[in-house]
């Protein structure tokens, strides 16, 4: 099954967030150890979608960009949300990404992102009290997501599988 | 399109001579390997964005093979080789010693021929860069992957000891055996504080 191409398509890049309003989906390419994170208002039909790139902020002295980490980003998006007249009790969150791209003997040494990338999505989300209605995961191939704003639906595009909605 | 920063001219011209040589030194370890001349392009070296940096090998969803290693020593970083798709399956070919056009997908075969000659291309091109400079420099054993050019991509850079660094220098390269072309971009992710080092080593 394909994708079929949309206008109404809104590119969300490599850390970086986007909120977009009904009748738009966001998309973020190819994650691999980044996770996205979709937040969506079922009521008012707004929503965002981030593409997070490191778990914690706090591992880095110089910040340029907050929306890169689970910690501060996270924050950012549902902050903009609520401007763009969402309540934050009836967000909903959905979880992609965070693999573990790489395979060979030295694999081990690549300490794990993707998946410290979940944990750290997981615990901000709890400490928001936002509820996550989905997740797709771990595992070990790269993904592209779109958040649907019409139904808060998420589709996942693995290379040689089928398309996934959660 | 380049972010080349705070390099000179004729420190970029340095990094692009340096390429040139790892380059020809891997060029020589595929050809012995394969017992046939091996033709090579000009590389191209500069540094650039990780945006830019997909950009120019594809697309983000496209599908390739990466090959890739940790520096440890006086330069401490991360190499990796990054062949598109097609190449992939002609490098396997070439290799195997199988007609042009036989690997269309990848099996574990392929793989490990992909990851041997990963390991191969960066072996020699660190070892050439190694006693050009006399700077120590070791590597890990390889890792791989053959999916979306974003995922791998990114995964690998942040893997990094610097994951919060926003460019990269990469190094275009060609390799040919008669007409048949073979696209790959090599990449070198490292510290500021090693490529001070390498300078240094070449007096500028």
């Amino acid at each position: 099954m394909q994708v079929a191409k949309n206008i109404n398509d809104i590119h969300v890049g490599i850390g970086e967030y986007k909120i977009a309003g009904k009748h738009h989906r966001l998309v973020t390419l190819g994650l691999g150890s980044c996770v996205g994170v979709s937040l969506w208002d079922p009521l008012v039909r707004v929503g965002g979608l981030l593409h997070i790139m490191l778990p914690n902020s706090k591992d880095f002295s110089r910040i340029n960009k907050p929306e890169k980490y689970a910690d501060l980003g996270i924050p950012l998006v549902i902050r903009d949300l609520l401007k763009h007249g969402a309540v934050q009790s009836r967000i909903l969150a959905k979880l992609v990404g965070g693999a573990q791209m790489f395979t060979g003997a030295g694999a081990n040494q690549l300490f794990n992102i993707g998946e410290r990338n979940i944990q750290m999505s997981r615990q901000i989300l709890k400490d928001m009290s936002i509820k996550i209605a989905g997740e797709d995961v771990g595992g070990n191939k790269g993904r592209t997501m779109y958040l649907d704003i019409d139904t808060g639906e998420v589709m996942i595009r693995t290379i040689g599988q089928s398309i996934k909605v959660i | 399109m380049t972010e080349t920063g705070v390099f000179s001219k004729l420190q970029m011209d340095a990094l692009q001579e340096i390429g040139n040589i790892g380059l020809g030194h891997a060029a020589t370890s595929l050809a012995q390997m394969l017992d046939h001349k091996i033709g090579l392009g000009v590389p191209h070296a500069d540094f650039i964005s990780f945006e830019r940096a997909i950009e120019l090998i594809g697309g983000y969803e496209e599908l390739v093979s990466c090959v890739s290693l940790k520096l440890h020593g006086d330069i401490k970083g991360l190499v990796f080789y990054i062949f598109n798709e097609t190449s992939t399956y002609r490098l396997a070919d070439m290799l195997m010693g199988l007609e042009e056009g036989t690997t269309v997908q990848l099996d574990d075969m392929v793989t490990s021929t992909i990851n041997e000659i990963g390991n191969i291309l960066t072996g020699a091109f660190v070892t050439a860069i190694s006693d050009f400079t006399q700077l120590q420099i070791g590597t890990s054993v390889p890792v791989f992957a053959f999916d979306m050019l974003a995922a791998v991509f990114t995964s690998l850079v942040l893997s990094s000891s610097n994951p919060d660094e926003n460019s990269i220098l990469a190094i275009e390269t060609q390799l040919f055996r008669d007409d048949k072309k073979v696209s790959g971009h090599f990449f070198l992710l490292s510290e500021p504080n090693s490529i001070a080092k390498l300078f240094q080593a070449l007096g500028i």
